[in-house]
């Protein structure tokens, strides 16, 4: 068994959230409906920049897709993972090869072995885990729906 | 970037009265208002065309109109799926419009439905007429009896419904061998927690999938306010076949598969974003405000309602003019062992008991009371005391009535938290009085 509370800790997703500037989303979709797309839309609303990866589009979310990792032409942050999980481990040779600082894995992207690729090779990893909503979460707006984000703080925060 | 993680949030455990406290509320960023502000608003700004789009689209969480969503019921929401363990929560105005949303969003015409006989009398009332007109079948089923459960269900079942401690009669439900039954037929166990409330027990951490509160009670605390409010787990699988409701292209939103697209957070959009939208129902914001100030002091007044109630029920229990205490804590009771096992901190502070003297018994205690209130709600840190077969259960046959566990002299008690040995004295003037007539009619016979 995976031991998913290691790639899910608090203080390295808040962490992974503020170092980013660039995200690659491997398998993004150029379907409005999907998942993924919502995820791109809500980041890219949010300042991130975002790079689709994904052999099968040209151009998603206004933004060239490339075929893989390898081909995207400026530095990543952050590489966001929505495929099947046995296609992990090659993503995560990917993510080490360009130098990515950390390696984020959607729900039910659980991988061991590309878990550790990337660690090996220095990406932080966060596994099983929606990057929409650990930003809605920390820094977003999860809380005006009446989601449990399961924050406690009395620090006063900035504008919203 | 420094700066913002100097103090990031720790993956701490909090205790449930810090949550009680402060789950779901942070200092209002613009400013610094320590107290929740209420946000008595119909309708938000958008900074631009495209953000108005995504908030409608659901592609970014934002406030459109407070029909469906309002910065203080949302207070109200969170703190209250923290405090269930949920994954969140969606408010609604009153703990009935709460169940009928919950069951609307995952029922189509044709579908069935389990539940407890042993419910608040408006619950049965609901499903019994509400379904009905819904095209939506029902199955009546003894609490008690595990085996009841499981032959109930159909191929067309989507639901199990239960309250974790049944009004009047004090049953409770076996929630993790219900909950177990229901999953191995794929289908979401919905408990009703309002007399337990999140402080006694959290049906979630037993298997339960749905939680419904009538706020309106213990939540609010103080008689104040009506509202409602439903909790999901967030961990059943709405896309195990059963559910095309929630797991298909939803018509009523532009072709969007709610579970598909926010995971396990989909009931509770459709929930939200549908449900709510369509039936309406909201939570007004001031009423909000109310239950939030409730729940700071949720597990105190519990510990007082329970200590209260204890004492009244062993009172009860040892007088003459009185039987049939239901109150689950009493030692002798039936539902003990269920008690130790899901209420450790006490099995709240509602029950019934049969006065002497049937009808007339049951209304001539009540007449002879002066502290407790007589009236149609429960959980008001003021005790109440109801006759349920002339009132709450009036639209109940016979038989309904007894599978509910009402009989003629059936008296409900809600214990407030007011000076115990008050509580007893006044029930004491109301015995005297039942005496009386007692002793009156055996004259005239
Ligand atoms: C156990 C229970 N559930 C639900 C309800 C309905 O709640 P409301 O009156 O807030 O609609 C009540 C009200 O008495 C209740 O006692």
């Amino acid at each position: 068994m995976t031991d998913l509370g290691r790639y899910q800790d608090p203080l390295t997703i808040q962490r992974v959230l503020h170092a980013t500037g660039t995200i690659a989303i491997v398998g993004l979709s150029n379907n409005e409906l999907r998942a993924s797309y919502f995820v791109g839309y809500y980041l890219k609303r949010h300042g991130y920049r975002v790079i689709p990866v994904n052999p099968r589009e040209k151009e998603i979310l206004g933004e060239t897709s490339y075929p893989s990792l390898l081909d995207v032409p400026v530095p990543v942050d952050l590489v966001n993972v929505f495929r099947a999980p046995d296609a992990l481990p090659a993503i995560a040779r990917e993510a080490v090869e360009i130098k990515a600082g950390a390696l984020w894995c959607q729900f039910g992207v659980i991988n061991e072995e590309g878990a550790r690729i990337a660690e090996t090779g220095g990406v932080t990893v966060v596994m099983d885990r929606c990057l929409k909503i650990e930003h809605a979460r920390y820094v977003g707006r999860m809380h005006w729906l009446g989601f449990n984000t399961r924050r406690i703080t009395s620090v006063r925060a900035g504008l919203q | 970037m420094t700066d913002k993680l100097s103090r990031a949030e720790q993956a701490r455990e909090f205790g449930f009265e810090t949550r009680q406290l402060h789950a779901g509320q942070r200092p209002d960023p613009n400013t610094g208002a320590r107290a929740v502000p209420i946000f008595q608003t119909t309708s938000y700004v958008f900074e631009d065309p495209e953000s108005a789009a995504a908030y409608f689209n659901l592609q970014e969480y934002g406030n459109t109109y407070s029909r469906i969503m309002n910065p203080t019921v949302a207070v109200f929401e969170e703190r209250v799926a923290n405090l269930e363990g949920g994954a969140g929560a969606v408010a609604f105005a009153s703990g009935i419009a709460a169940q009928a949303a919950a069951l609307f969003t995952l029922l189509q015409p044709g579908d069935h439905v389990v539940s407890s006989s042993a419910l608040y009398g408006g619950t049965v009332n609901q499903l019994k007429h509400l379904l009905r007109k819904m095209s939506v079948e029902l199955t009546w089923v003894d609490p008690d009896d595990p085996d009841a459960w499981r032959e109930a269900v159909r191929p067309n079942t989507k639901a199990f419904f239960g309250e974790t401690i049944g009004n009047p009669s004090g049953n409770v439900l076996d929630i993790e061998t219900v909950a177990a039954i229901a999953h191995e037929h794929e289908l979401p166990l919905i408990v009703d927690n309002t007399f337990a409330t999140p402080y006694l027990c959290r049906p979630i951490e037993w298997g339960a999938d749905i939680v419904i509160h009538s706020a309106t009670k213990f939540i609010g605390g103080h008689g104040t306010s009506i509202g409602g409010v439903v909790v999901e787990a967030g961990t059943f699988d709405w896309s195990n076949g059963r559910f095309p409701v929630i797991a298909d292209a939803s018509p009523a939103y532009h072709g969007l598969r709610f579970h598909e697209t926010f995971g396990m957070y989909g009931y509770l959009m459709k929930l939200r974003a549908e449900t709510l939208r369509d039936l309406g129902g909201a939570l007004s914001p001031f009423n909000a405000f109310l239950f939030l100030q409730g729940l700071e002091t949720l597990s105190l007044r519990m510990d007082r309602h329970v200590e209260n109630a204890r004492a009244v029920a062993a009172f009860l229990d040892s007088h003459e003019l009185a039987s049939n205490v239901t109150y689950p804590g009493l030692p002798g009771n039936k539902y003990r062992p269920l008690v130790d096992k899901y209420l450790p901190r006490g099995a709240g502070a509602v029950f019934s008991f049969d006065c002497a003297g049937g009808r007339d018994g049951g209304q001539g205690l009540i007449g002879g009371l002066t502290l407790w209130s007589h009236l149609a709600n429960v959980g008001d840190a003021k005790s109440l005391v109801i006759h349920p077969a002339s009132t709450t259960h009036r639209q109940l046959g016979d038989e309904e009535l007894r599978a509910a566990g009402v009989g003629p002299g059936t008296v409900r008690l809600s214990v407030g938290t007011e000076s115990v040995e008050d509580l007893i004295w006044d029930l004491e003037q109301g015995f005297a009085r039942v005496a009386a007539t007692i002793g009156e009619k055996v004259e005239t016979v």
